[in-house]
């Protein structure tokens, strides 16, 4: 049994290959098996790791109380974030605490079948998967069934509609969802999804219990989680943090810029954060009141030579390309927030007016998508608009700062892909 | 017969809205269109006893041509 107050967790004995299952048993040695996993769950008080830190208790009582033979538990590790690495590092070096976590969820929930989703473009994770699921298939077979899917990568593929409708219809697109809790299904049976970095955690509350997990963090966001750390550091890299540590104590373990300009914290729909407020503990609670999210776990470092506005805007322009272009005010809005900020940074005539508009925009397009990936890129925006204040006045007062004209950029993106190139299915 | 209590809002699909704009012809004060002519919808409930924007509601949800929208109940806070 691993000590309840030490780290790594979820990364114990990674050791750069993904752990076997005889391994992984030895490195997660349970000497006595607490109580049921559904009571531990609830006591844990375990958020989700992919993004909206929701109870994963309600989460899983809820999809447990329907009534179907046919349920569902889906694992998302899609990864549709291009900051973020933490899946993709927690499924090559253990997966089977992942699926041990799935295969909790599933006999809480009463499913039959797991799906396990890694991006096809990924193959070394797909190989790793596909590889674990092998080792446990050749054991008795008991509880679930395992099955891999591997969905194309999109930003907004890993959504949990657009997951569950490509499970379901073999389209990654984002669905409708009137009135809240609404539940996704696969045929006609209910689908519980969670983020794979979740299930790693279940499956250490299944093994060790709540109290133990409850060992690191705080009383309101328990536990370690993920870090994908980027931007202005030595080396991009994943750490296993306790919530509540603070934001210095991430970056100097990240080998990064101490005295950055502003962070990107939570992912590319996330918020900017100015590099002052560097003591706070890194936890929901603590970065909510002054604009700033744990979201996916993603931190960018932007260092002081950077220009924020033109990193914002590369970001707008890479997920208006995003979009999955079904719904207006997304398809035309956020290609509209991309060019306003694009002429923002590279001047145009008038450059006030184009501010107002830009803020205008913002305000008009949000909360009308069927999903949230309109809201997120303009919650960015305008979280950005107040974090570069001072640099934006200079860009309206067309006296852009060098940082503007440098080649060099800081946030991490791969390539616009043409629209017609793009696969969904 | 029910009585009139509670409110309204109308909803609308976003994924099969396509922009033609009839919903802001039929019912100007719930629907206001942007500038690439979708529309934006009031969001704070009408009272159930105004009937004329009950009625272009339902108008504005009979004239659809994609059948995107519909009006959503809310009960009333107590």
């Amino acid at each position: 049994m691993i000590p309840a107050n030490t780290l790594p967790r979820v990364l114990h004995g990674a050791s750069g290959r993904p752990l076997t299952l005889e391994q992984h048993e030895e490195a997660f040695a349970m000497t006595a098996r607490p109580g049921t996993v559904m009571d531990q769950l609830e006591a844990s008080g375990l958020t989700g790791r992919g993004g909206a830190a929701f109870p994963t208790y309600r989460k899983a009582a809820l999809i447990r109380s329907q009534r179907s033979h046919h349920k569902y538990m889906v694992v998302n590790a899609m990864e549709g974030e291009p900051a973020a690495h933490k899946d993709q590092t927690l499924l090559s070096s253990n997966p089977h605490l992942v699926l041990d976590g799935a295969e909790f969820l599933a006999s809480i929930i009463g499913a039959k079948n797991i799906a396990i989703c890694v991006a096809r473009d990924n193959p070394m994770v797909v190989h790793h998967v596909e590889r674990a699921i092998h080792e446990r298939d050749r054991r008795s077979q008991r509880g679930a069934k395992l099955e891999l899917h591997a969905p194309p990568w999109r930003y907004v593929a890993g959504e949990e509609s657009a997951l569950v409708h490509w499970l379901d219809d073999n389209e990654s697109l984002p669905q409708y969802r009137p009135g809240r809790p609404h539940i996704m299904r696969i045929g006609n049976g209910p689908v519980l999804v969670d983020n794979a970095e979740t299930c790693a955690n279940v499956g250490l509350i299944g093994r060790f219990g709540a109290e133990w997990f409850r060992g690191l963090g705080t009383q309101e966001s328990p536990g370690s989680t993920l870090v994908s750390l980027s931007g202005a550091v030595n080396r991009p890299t994943v750490l296993e943090v306790p919530l509540g540590t603070s934001l210095r104590s991430i970056l100097s373990a990240g080998g990064a810029d101490l005295d950055p300009q502003a962070i990107l914290t939570g992912g590319y729909g996330g918020l900017w954060l100015s590099g002052d407020h560097l003591d706070t503990p890194y936890t929901n609670q603590a970065l909510g009141p002054i604009g700033a999210t744990v979201g996916a776990g993603i931190l960018v470092v932007i260092p002081k030579e950077a220009c924020g506005l033109v990193e914002t805007q590369r970001i707008a322009r890479w997920m208006a390309n995003e979009s999955a272009r079904q719904c207006g005010p997304c398809a035309f809005g956020l290609p509209a927030i991309a060019e306003d900020l694009s002429q923002l940074t590279h001047g145009s005539r008038n450059l006030p007016a184009v501010y107002e508009r830009l803020v205008e925009r913002c305000g008009v397009i949000e909360g009308r998508g069927a999903c949230r990936h309109p809201d997120g890129v303009t919650r960015m925006v305008k979280s950005a608009l107040k974090v570069f204040e001072h640099d934006i006045e200079n860009h309206l007062r067309a006296a852009p700062c060098a940082g503007s004209r440098s080649s060099q950029h800081w946030v991490p993106m791969p390539a616009l892909e043409p629209e017609d190139e793009m696969v969904w299915e | 017969m029910r009585r009139k209590v509670g409110g309204f809002v109308l909803r609308v699909n976003p994924i099969l809205c396509d922009g033609f704009g009839h919903c802001h012809e039929l019912a100007p004060e719930l629907v206001k269109v942007d500038e690439w002519g979708y529309p934006i919808i009031v969001t704070t409930p009408t009272p159930l006893a105004d009937l004329g924007a009950l009625e272009s509601a339902r108008y504005a949800v009979r004239g659809c041509p994609r059948q995107a929208l519909n009006i959503e109940r809310i009960a009333e806070q107590l």
